[in-house]
Order: C-alpha cells, then structure tokens, then sequence
C-alpha cells in the first residue's frame, strides 16, 4: 500500500510546498500579485520586483525550506538512534552548543551581528558545526555506560542542554542591548542573514548530507529494529550509530548556523511523515524533510506578516505551534 | 520469638533517635555556617567592609555611618533574601521529588520558572504601572500555571509520570512559555531588562522583597512541615500510603500549595535560579535518610548555605561585574544533574 502511497503524499506535498512558496514570495510590506510573482521569477518582471524577489525575499526563503530539510532528516536519525520518538535535535542541546558557539564567536571577533560580513559568513557555520560537534561529543560521551542506552541520551542531553544555556546567559547579560536583542532574536530561530552567499556557503553541504541519509536508510530501519536484533542482523551497532549521529549533528549544525535555535521541527517533521507514509526510513526521510521544509516556509511566512511591519522570529512561530503537538505526543507514548 | 521482635524493635527505635540526633546535628551546625556566611556575604562587596562592623551595624545601628547604612539597606536585605531563596527552592524540590517519587523532579526542570517569568513580562508589558506586589502576584500566578501545566501533562500520560516524561514535560512547557516570553519582551523592546531578570540574582532585593518572602516562608514552610509524614508515606509509593489510610489527594494538593507559594516567591525576588531544588534535597537525603520530616528542614538549611554562597561567588568571580547567579548554581547543578542521568545516583 506503502509503495503506491509515496508518490501521492510526495506530489501533494509538493503542490502544498509550491503554493506557499508562492504566497510566501507575493506576501510582505510590499506586495506582488501571484501571476507578477511568476513573471518575475521568469526573466519579466519589473526593476523593483526584480529586487525585492531576488535580493530579499528569495534567498530567505530558499535558506527556510533547505534548512527546515536539513532539521527533519536531522531529527528522523535522531529519533531512529536514541530508539525514542521524542528526540530532537533542540533537545538534545545540540542547538544550545551550536547557538553558544556562534554568541562567543560574536562576542569575541565581531563588533556586532549586523556586520558579520564576507569571510565571517564562512566562518559562522564553521563555529556553529563545532559547537554542535562539541555538545553532541559531550551527550555522547557522558551517557556512555556500556553502551548508549536511549533513555540515558535524552536525559544526558537535556542536562548539557541546560549546561548550555546557563553559560550563554553569562554572555548575553554582557551584550550592549542591541546586540542583545539580535542574539536573541537569533537563538530564539531566525533567518537571520537572507542573502545568495549565505545560500551557497550552507544549502548544497545540507542537499548533500540529506541525500546520505537518505542512502543509509537501512541502516536506520535495522536500528530501529532495537540493539539486540540489530546485533543478531550482522550490523555493527556502535560504529554505525556513530556515523548517523555525526549526519544529524553536522545537518543540525548547519541549520543552526543559518536560521538559529529552531526548536521542535526536528521533532514533530519525523512524525508527521511517520503518519502521512508509515516508518520505513527510504520512503519516511523524504516526507520528513519536504515536511520539515513545508513547515518551516510556512511558519517565516507567518512569523513576517502576522504583525507586520514588526515580524516574529520564525523559531517562536515554530514553537508556539508545535508544542502543543509535542505535549500530545508525550501523553500518547508510553 | 518475642523477645527477637523486642530487640529488633528496640534497635529500630534507636536507629531512629540516633537518625533524629545526627539530623538535629547536621541542622544546627549548617545553620550556624548560615549565620557565618551571612555575615561575609554583607562584609564583601564593591568596598569591603569588616565583620565587626556587619556586626555593630545589625546589633548597634549608626544612621550617621555610611557603612552602616549599606549594610542595612543594600547588603542585609539582600544576604537574607538569598538565604531565604535558597531555603524555598531546596524544600519546594524536595516536596516535588516526594510527591512525584521523581529524582529529577525540581522547580527548574519542571516549567515553573518559565512561568512565572512569563506572567511577570506580560505583567510588566501591560500593566506598565504595576507595583512591587503586582508583580510578585502575577510571578505566583505563573508559577501556578507552570505547575499545573506540567502535573497535567504528566498525570494525562500514558504509564504518568516517569523520570524521563517529567524531564520532556518540563522542557516542552517551559521551552513553549520562554518562546512566548521571548516573542512579547522583542516586540515591546523590553528583552535585555527580561535578560537580567532570567539569568537570576539577588542584586534588587529590598526590604519589601524580604518582607514578601517571608510571609511566603510562614505559609509555605508550614505546610511543607505539617505535609512531611504524608510525603514520605507517599514517597514509598501511592499504594503503600492508600493502603495505610492516606487520603493522597490532599497531600498532594497542599504539596502544590507548597511549591506554589515557596516557588512563586522565590521566582519574583531572585528570577530564575536554576538546580537548587534539584540538588540539595538529594545531597540532604544522602545524609539523613529517607524521612521527609528530617529532609524538609535539613533542606531548608542546606539550600540557604548553597545560595549564599552563589551569590557571594557572583559577586566575586568576576568582581567588579556581577556574574548571574543562576550560572553559579548551574555549574554545581549540572554535573549533579548528568551524574542523576547517568543512573548513578538511586532510583532512575
């Protein structure tokens, strides 16, 4: 049923993906007619749209679908890894690593967020890999007691997730309130820089990772099996475990590093494609990531007009809709 | 036969004064570190001032001396309040972990800062005018809502509340609460004021603070007395207390009464001070047992010890600048947390 399944939802999700995307682009302090918004898209529009499209809207939007992608197949792997269905990328302090990572790199080499500029839109990511990196060693590392237990990675990594957090808290305090609120603005999820060169540093590493994942989906359907089985089946447990974790920290890591501490699509992407297609990883990791991008588009889009000329950083409009869903979760699994 | 369940009785009940003698010990010795570090926590600050003027200054005041006067406006209230802070985190973490028979139950976890933060940023962003008291009601009603936020989600769950769904529930709703805080202190351009106010400290307490705290203190240090029995009955589980008669449900309502009320006012004078609810209830049962009505005011005691001390290092570490004093506990209360985690301490 599954297999004649797949190309429906990957169509309507596609047709749902183009439509937003559509309104998403004509929507803003200065509108475009849909049918102009194609025009322009195609060579024929006029110099005004042509800027507004191209050099601010587009590359905003291009950067939230790829990276809503990149936290989906982020938080499918790690769901599959840590055998728990309430995993995520944020909860696990991966985000808070990364995020703390890049407030220091600010706080240290940069006078502030706004001119972060040139060679520094390079090494931004680069720092937001590392911090990720780093968080994601220490859960690792801390909940290893012969072996990684599932249970023992979740609470591990909320503990570093706090550790995190009270060490930004002492950088943030010593901001100038500008920076402060650009921090917080950018820890709380924000596509925060919306320009072509931050889409070439960051979305072809992200399309590429996703399709890694996408290849090694047996391995992730054997480790879901649980540890035991998957011994039994040949696999070696630890190694590749390893292997995909490094997948969903280094997508994790990126996204970060372009759209901040987006917290609970990791989470929730995995499961709404669970449901739309069922739990094999080859036909799940792309729903979740079309998921993860629809999801994602869908709440910039919000978060920038709601309230409009004033917008809401897209990782609030992200939390605020899916914790509800996450709580639900929680009550239905034992 | 009977004389065995003599003797083994009569060993119990020694077991038992020796258990009360070695807590009453253990309790009068931290007070006393208490009242010592009182005294230092006053004497050092931006310009040190001697013991023996902390000391004439509480017992022989001298409005003419400008020493004295800063120790009793800026440096008395503000010693004492973090005393009493700390003494309402521990015991409120230690009904929590009681009740839920959680280890990792705490205030901190388990959204209840979250929302008393997040009533307080709606208070201050509407109601501009508020006062002082304003303000700590609307931070008890948070509170309040945080609780029973997170005991819902728990009590709703399938298979309630195990260590690792209270952890989720807690981030889930304090993760919801702070993005909600978030999104109203960017809009009405109030976030760096909120920031002082999230990372914890004890620098604005006053007089007033103190004097809130305090008849918080009466009510809720009270009640989690009088509840101590009920607690450790309910500690062995809820069978074992329904089979001797309890009736949980109104332990467990006052125990909410008591982390309310403890939790609120802590929230409202010190902001969000993180860990201590979670650690030293565990560090005191390491030394008195399991009995709750030696662990809630061996707690107490323990709690004000370890927030005084925090909030003298905050001074300290990075003197002449304040450094949060919710990062002071989180360094202490992380480890301790992974080391939880880790399995290693009892019962996860």
């Amino acid at each position: 049923m599954n297999q004649k399944r797949l190309p429906i939802v990957l169509g309507a999700l596609t047709i749902l993906l183009v439509t937003v995307f559509i309104l998403s682009l004509n929507m803003g302090v200065v509108k475009i007619a849909p049918l102009d918004v194609l025009r322009t898209l195609f060579g024929q529009g006029t110099e005004k749209q042509n800027l507004v499209l191209f050099d601010f809207r587009l590359p905003g939007m291009i950067i939230a679908l790829v990276i809503g992608a990149g936290l989906g197949v982020s938080g499918a792997i790690l769901q599959g890894v840590a055998q728990n269905d309430l995993a995520d990328p944020g909860i696990l302090g991966i985000n808070t690593g990364a995020g703390f990572a890049v407030i220091l790199y600010i706080f240290f080499f940069q006078e502030s967020m706004a001119r972060v500029t040139g060679f520094g839109l390079y090494i931004l990511p680069v720092f937001a890999l590392l911090g990720a990196f780093v968080a994601a060693i220490l859960v690792y590392v801390l909940a290893w007691k012969k072996g990684v237990n599932p249970v023992r990675l979740i609470l591990v990594g909320i503990g570093i997730n706090a550790g995190f957090s009270a060490a930004l808290i002492i950088f943030q305090v010593k901001m100038n309130p500008q920076d402060f609120n650009q921090a917080l603005v950018w820890l709380a999820g924000d596509i925060w820089m919306s320009n072509w060169n931050l889409v070439f540093a960051v979305v072809p590493i992200i399309i590429l990772m996703i399709l890694y994942t996408i290849y090694k989906s047996s391995t992730l359907n054997i480790l879901n099996l649980g540890d035991q089985m998957s011994i039994g089946l040949g696999a070696a447990v630890e190694k590749e475990r390893r292997t995909l974790l490094l997948l969903a920290v280094g997508l994790a890591g990126l996204c970060v590093a372009a759209g901040g501490g987006i917290a609970f699509l990791g989470l929730v992407a995995p499961h709404i494609a669970r449901r739309l297609i069922g739990p094999r990883h080859e036909q799940m990791l792309p729903v979740a990531a079309l998921t993860g991008a629809l999801f994602l588009l869908a709440a910039d889009t919000i978060g920038k007009n709601i309230i409009a000329p004033a917008e809401i950083p897209v990782g609030i409009v992200v939390s605020i809709v899916s914790t509800p869903y996450f709580i639900y979760l929680l009550m239905k699994t034992q | 036969m009977s004389e065995h369940a003599n003797h083994s009785e009569k060993q119990q009940l020694e077991g038992l004064t020796s258990r009360y003698l070695r807590a009453t010990i253990i309790f009068i010795i931290a007070s006393f570190l208490v009242v010592f570090l009182l005294g230092v926590s006053i004497s050092v600050g931006v310009t040190d001032i001697q013991l023996q003027t902390v000391w004439e200054a509480v017992f022989a005041f001298d409005s003419s001396l400008t020493n004295h006067q800063v120790i009793w406006e800026l440096r008395l209230p503000r010693a004492l309040g973090a005393a009493l802070v700390g003494a309402f985190l521990a015991v409120s973490g230690a009904v929590m972990q009681g009740l839920t028979r959680n280890p990792l139950a705490s205030p901190s976890i388990m959204g209840v800062t979250h929302g008393a933060a997040f009533a307080l940023i709606v208070a201050i962003v509407f109601f501009p005018t508020i006062s002082n008291s304003g303000m700590t009601i609307s931070a008890f009603i948070g509170a309040g809502l945080g609780v029973i936020l997170v005991f819902a989600v728990g009590s709703f769950s399938k298979g309630g509340l195990t260590p690792v769904k209270l952890a989720l529930a807690g981030v889930a709703v304090g993760g919801m609460l702070s993005s909600l805080s978030s999104a109203i202190s960017l809009h009405f351009q109030v976030a760096k004021q909120m920031s002082f106010w999230y990372a914890g400290g004890l620098a604005a307490t006053d007089w007033v603070s103190v004097k809130i705290l305090l008849i918080a203190g009466a009510v809720g240090l009270t009640l989690a007395f009088i509840i101590s029995r009920a607690v450790t009955i309910l500690s062995l589980g809820e069978d074992v207390s329904k089979g001797l008669g309890q009736n949980t449900l109104v332990a467990k309502s006052l125990g909410i009464i008591v982390v309310f009320v403890l939790t609120g006012a802590a929230v409202s004078v010190a902001g969000t001070v993180g860990f201590i609810g979670l650690v030293i209830p565990h560090v005191t049962r390491f030394f008195v047992g399991t009995d709750y009505r030696l662990i809630i005011p061996v707690s107490a005691v323990f709690g004000s010890l370890l927030l005084v001390i925090s909030d003298i290092g905050a001074r300290l570490v990075n003197a002449p600048y304040e450094t949060p004093v919710g990062a002071i506990t989180a360094c202490i209360g992380v480890p301790f947390f992974l080391y939880l985690a880790r399995g290693e301490g009892r019962g996860i």
